[in-house]
C-alpha cells in the first residue's frame, strides 16, 4: 500500500513514521538479508543463529520446498531437483546456459526464459529465486515482528536488463516491495565508505559465485557516484570450482559420471579451493555410486596453475573500466574486496599487483553487500532525515541500442551514463493511414544487432490517421533507476499517446507472473486477516492526516472539483477505519490515493520550482 | 528491424541546462560549480527520495532527475556544451549535414588516424598513449578558442566550425579507445 509522502522534498517523516525496510544480497552461493536497528546495519541470521542462506532450493514430488541448508544437505543425492546457483539462469536462455559445464539439471528451452523440470513440475528461475527471497522476507518478518515496508534487492552491476527484471519479478512472487534494485559493488561502497568516512575515487572489485564486477566510484560526504562499471556476467567463483573438479576427473581418470556423483565431486571441489586459503594442499576423497573411492591431494600451486586464466580474465574489465573513468591506476586510492571468491589467495595478489597497492579486506566480503544494501534500504525508507542521508548515483553497465537498416544498432543510451537517463527520437510513417510502428532494442557495445543482447521488441499501436510521412512520433526510451527500460510514445502534431506492448526476449508475460503469485497464494499457509487489519487501519489514519496537512498548505493548486473529490474520498475512508473489513480499508485506501496521486505531484514540481527560482548565479 | 518506422530528425529540447543549474550561459564555466548545483537539485528530485510515494510523484521524480542528469552531463562535455550554447543563440552546429572542413584540419586528422592505425597494428599501446596525450593537447587548445569565440568575440559562425572539430576530435578519442581493447585481446 503507497503511503503518500507529503512532505516537502527532501524533509524527513515524523519520527513515529519509522518504516522497516531491509536490504537482500540474493549471491549466486549464498543470500543474506540485513536491517538498520538503532542506527546500525545488521545482518539478520536464522533460528540457528547462521547468517547466510545457502542460495539453493530443492523441489520435492509432494509440492514441497526446501531452501537453504536443508537443500544443501540433499544437493549430492538428488541433483536434478536440487537447485543451485539459480542466479546463473536468470533472465538467459538455453543458449547461454549451455556453456555451464555439466549442470545436471533437465534443462527445458522455454521462449522467454530457460526452465528447469523438476520432480515437482517446470519451474523458471524466477520462481526458484522467489522461494530463496521468501524465506529471507519471513526470517525478516520473524525477527522484525512484523511486516517489512519494503526491500532493496542487489544485482550484480553488470547485470543486463532482463537479468534485472528477472530479479524484480523474483522479489515481487516473493510478496516484497521492491523499493530499489542495487548494483553490489555500489552496496559494498556505500558499507565502506560510510564505514570508514571515505573520500575520493574507489575501485570495488566484487568476486561472487558467479559474477564478476568492477566499479569505479567517487566517494564523497553526502554523495556515492559511480564513475564507471565493468564486469562479466559469466565468471565467479563456481568455474574456479568447475576447474579443480575437470583436473580431478582427469587425475582419477573417471569414466562420465551420473548426476549425483557429479555433484558430489563438484561439492568436493569446492571444499578443496576454500581449504587451500589457509592450506598448502587439499584432500579430495569422495565414493562414487559406482564404488569407487577417489582420493586425491591438490596443492596450491597446482590450484594457482588450473585457475590462472580466470584470474588474469577478471583484469579485461578492471582495464576497460579503467579507461571509461579515464583514469589510471594510481589515480585509484583503495580496492575493496567483496565476495567470497576474492579470499583466495593468488585473487588478492593479482589485484594487489594490478593496483599497486594492498588491496582493503576490513569489512567481510561476504556481508558487506547486504549491510549496504540495508542502509539504503533505510533511506529509501525515508528513515534518515535531510542531512544525514546521501545521493547515490549509479550508471547504466551496457550501451541500449535499437536496431536500424541492415541489422545494424544505433546506440542511444551509451554504457556508463548516470541513471535514470532518457533519448527521446523521432519516427514518421511509411504509408498512408499507417497506425503502428514496432522496435527492436538492444543491449551491448558491438555494431550489429546479431553480435548484442536481444532486450525486447516494442509495438506501437494507435497513430492517428495520416499521409505518410506527415506524423511526428516522439518515441522516448526511459532508463530508470532500477536500471530498467521503458518506452513511450506520442504523436506530435495530435498530442495523442501511442499505447506500448512489451515482448521482452528473456523476460515472463505479466500474465505469467499473475499466475504465479496466484499459485503461490493457493499454497500460502499464513493467515494475513488480523495482522492486515491492524496494519491498514493504522496506514489508513496516516494517509488522512497526512492528505489533511497536504490541503492545509497548498489547497489552491487544486480546482474545487478536484478538492470535492479529495474530501469524499477522505470521508470514505475515515467511515471504513472503523468496520473491522481490511479489504475495504484498503480498497478507500487506494481510492484515496488515487485522487491525490496529481496533487502530490504538483505539490512536488511546485517545490522544486521554488526551491530553482530562489538560486542566484553567485550565491553558491 | 524498425518496422515501418522511418526517422524524422533527431529530438531537440530548448530547455535552458544554464538556467537549471543558475549558471551563467558561457562557455568558460566552473566545474566546481556546476558540480554543486548539480548535486543539490539531484538531493531534491532524485527517485530514492520518492521510493514511498504515490505513482505520480514518482513519475515526476523520474522526469526531473532525468532532465538533471541530461542538462549535467550536455554541460560537463566541451563539445556537448558548445553545441547547446549555439543552440541557445539559434545556431545549429549541425554535425551530420556540414561536414566540410578546412584542409589542413583533415590532413591533421589523416595524420593522426594513420598513427592510430599504425600502433593498433603493432599492438602499441604506448604509442596510443603518446597519441593520446597529443590529441588532448589538440583537444585542449580547441577549447579555449571555442571560450574565445563564444565569450570573447561573439563570433558564433566562427564558434560552431571550431565545436565541429571538437567533435572529430572526440570521435577520434573514441576510436583510440577501441584500439586499446582491440590491442588487448
Amino acid at each position: 500500500m503507497a503511503l503518500l509522502q507529503i512532505s516537502e522534498p527532501g524533509m524527513s517523516p515524523a519520527p513515529h513514521e519509522h518504516r522497516v525496510a531491509v536490504g537482500i544480497d540474493l549471491g549466486t552461493t549464498n543470500s543474506l538479508v540485513a536491517t538498520v536497528r538503532s542506527g546500525s546495519p545488521t545482518v539478520l541470521p536464522d533460528s540457528l543463529g547462521r547468517p547466510l542462506l545457502p542460495s539453493i532450493v530443492r523441489y520435492a514430488k509432494d509440492g514441497q520446498v526446501e531452501v537453504g541448508y536443508a537443500a544443501q544437505a540433499k544437493q549430492a543425492t538428488d541433483p536434478k531437483n536440487t537447485i543451485v546457483s539459480v542466479k546463473r539462469f536468470m533472465g538467459r536462455g538455453l543458449k547461454d546456459v549451455a556453456h555451464i559445464e555439466n549442470a545436471p539439471y533437465d534443462f527445458v528451452d522455454a521462449p522467454g526464459m530457460v526452465q528447469i523440470r523438476t520432480v515437482a513440475g517446470v519451474r523458471s528461475p524466477v520462481e526458484v529465486s522467489s522461494q530463496i527471497l521468501r524465506v529471507l522476507r519471513e526470517r525478516a518478518e520473524l525477527s522484525l515482528q512484523g511486516a517489512i515496508s519494503g526491500a532493496v534487492i542487489t544485482v550484480p552491476a553488470y547485470f543486463d536488463e532482463a537479468q534485472r527484471q528477472a530479479t524484480k519479478d523474483a522479489g515481487r512472487l516473493a510478496g516484497l516491495n521492491v523499493l530499489r534494485l542495487l548494483s553490489e559493488p555500489t552496496a559494498a561502497a556505500i558499507a565502506y565508505g560510510l564505514e570508514n568516512a571515505a573520500e575520493g575515487v574507489y575501485a570495488v572489485y566484487d568476486l561472487g559465485g558467479g559474477t564478476f564486477d568492477l566499479s569505479i566510484l567517487k566517494l564523497s560526504r553526502g554523495v556515492f557516484e559511480v564513475i564507471a562499471t565493468s564486469g562479466d556476467s559469466m565468471l565467479g567463483g563456481d568455474d574456479f570450482d568447475q576447474r579443480v573438479f575437470c583436473w580431478a576427473v582427469e587425475q582419477a581418470k573417471l569414466p562420465p559420471l551420473g548426476p549425483r556423483d557429479m555433484r558430489l565431486l563438484q561439492v568436493r571441489a569446492r571444499e578443496a579451493k576454500e581449504h587451500l586459503t589457509f592450506h598448502g594442499e587439499a584432500p579430495i576423497t569422495a565414493k562414487l555410486s559406482t564404488g569407487d573411492v577417489l582420493d586425491l591431494s591438490i596443492d596450491s600451486e597446482t590450484f594457482c596453475r588450473i585457475t590462472q586464466t580466470l584470474v588474469q580474465k577478471t583484469l579485461g574489465p578492471v582495464r576497460k573500466a579503467l579507461r571509461d573513468a579515464g583514469l589510471s591506476v594510481d589515480e585509484i586510492k583503495g580496492v575493496v574486496m567483496v565476495g567470497g571468491a576474492t579470499r583466495m589467495p593468488q585473487v588478492q595478489r593479482a589485484v594487489g599487483e594490478f593496483f599497486r597497492r594492498d588491496p582493503l579486506n576490513n569489512l567481510d566480503p561476504d556481508k558487506v553487500v547486504a549491510l549496504g544494501a540495508a542502509m539504503q534500504a533505510n533511506v529509501l525508507a525515508g528513515n534518515k532525515p535531510q542531512g544525514e542521508d546521501w545521493l547515490l548515483l549509479d550508471v547504466i553497465p551496457l550501451s541500449l541500442g535499437i536496431e536500424t537498416m541492415g541489422g545494424l544498432v544505433e546506440k542511444i543510451i551509451p554504457r556508463n551514463t548516470t541513471i535514470p537517463a532518457a533519448k527521446a527520437q523521432e519516427f514518421t510513417t511509411f504509408k498512408d493511414g499507417q497506425s503502428g510502428m514496432s522496435f527492436h532494442v538492444v543491449q551491448g557495445e558491438r555494431e550489429l544487432v546479431a553480435d548484442c543482447r536481444s532486450l525486447a521488441r516494442f509495438e506501437l499501436k494507435g497513430i492517428p490517421p495520416m499521409a505518410a510521412g506527415a506524423a511526428r512520433v516522439r518515441v522516448t526510451f526511459q532508463v530508470d533507476a532500477d536500471g530498467l527500460l521503458s518506452v513511450s510514445a506520442r504523436e506530435k502534431s495530435t498530442g495523442v499517446e501511442a499505447s506500448i506492448s512489451v515482448k521482452p526476449s528473456y523476460g515472463l508475460a505479466d500474465a505469467d507472473i499473475e499466475r504465479m503469485l496466484r499459485e503461490s497464494f493457493e499454497h500460502a499457509r499464513e493467515d494475513v486477516h488480523a495482522r492486515a487489519l491492524a496494519e491498514f487501519r493504522v496506514e489508513g489514519r496516516r494517509l488522512i492526516e497526512a492528505t489533511r496537512s497536504a490541503l492545509d498548505a497548498d489547497k489552491a493548486l487544486l480546482s474545487s472539483q478536484e478538492l470535492n473529490e479529495i474530501e469524499k474520498a477522505m470521508t470514505e475512508l475515515e467511515a471504513r477505519l472503523a468496520a473491522p473489513d481490511h479489504r475495504a480499508i484498503k480498497q478507500a485506501a487506494d481510492a484515496l490515493n488515487r485522487a491525490t496521486d496529481e496533487f502530490a505531484a504538483r505539490r512536488m514540481d511546485a517545490g522544486i520550482k521554488r526551491a530553482l527560482a530562489g538560486r542566484q548565479i553567485g550565491s553558491l | 528491424m524498425n518496422a515501418g518506422a522511418a526517422r524524422a530528425s533527431t529530438s531537440s529540447g530548448l530547455q535552458n541546462h544554464f538556467e537549471l543549474f543558475g549558471l551563467p550561459p558561457s562557455y568558460g564555466m566552473d566545474e566546481e560549480i556546476l558540480e554543486k548545483a548539480y548535486r543539490e537539485i539531484q538531493a531534491r528530485v532524485h527517485p530514492d527520495r520518492f521510493a514511498h510515494a504515490g505513482d505520480a510523484e514518482r513519475r515526476a521524480s523520474l522526469q526531473w532527475t532525468t532532465r538533471v542528469n541530461e542538462a549535467y552531463r550536455t554541460l560537463k562535455n566541451p563539445v556537448q556544451r558548445g553545441r547547446h550554447l549555439l543552440e541557445l543563440r539559434g545556431i545549429d552546429v549541425a554535425f551530420e549535414t556540414n561536414t566540410q572542413m578546412p584542409t589542413d584540419f583533415l590532413m591533421q586528422q589523416l595524420e593522426l588516424r594513420e598513427e592510430l592505425e599504425a600502433a593498433t597494428g603493432g599492438k602499441d599501446s604506448s604509442r596510443l598513449d603518446g597519441l593520446r596525450s597529443r590529441l588532448r593537447l589538440q583537444e585542449t587548445k580547441l577549447e579555449s578558442e571555442i571560450a574565445e569565440a563564444i565569450d570573447g568575440k561573439k563570433d558564433y559562425a566562427g564558434a560552431a566550425e571550431l565545436v565541429r572539430k571538437l567533435m572529430f576530435l572526440e570521435r577520434l578519442d573514441a576510436e583510440i579507445d577501441s584500439a586499446y581493447e582491440t590491442i588487448e585481446q
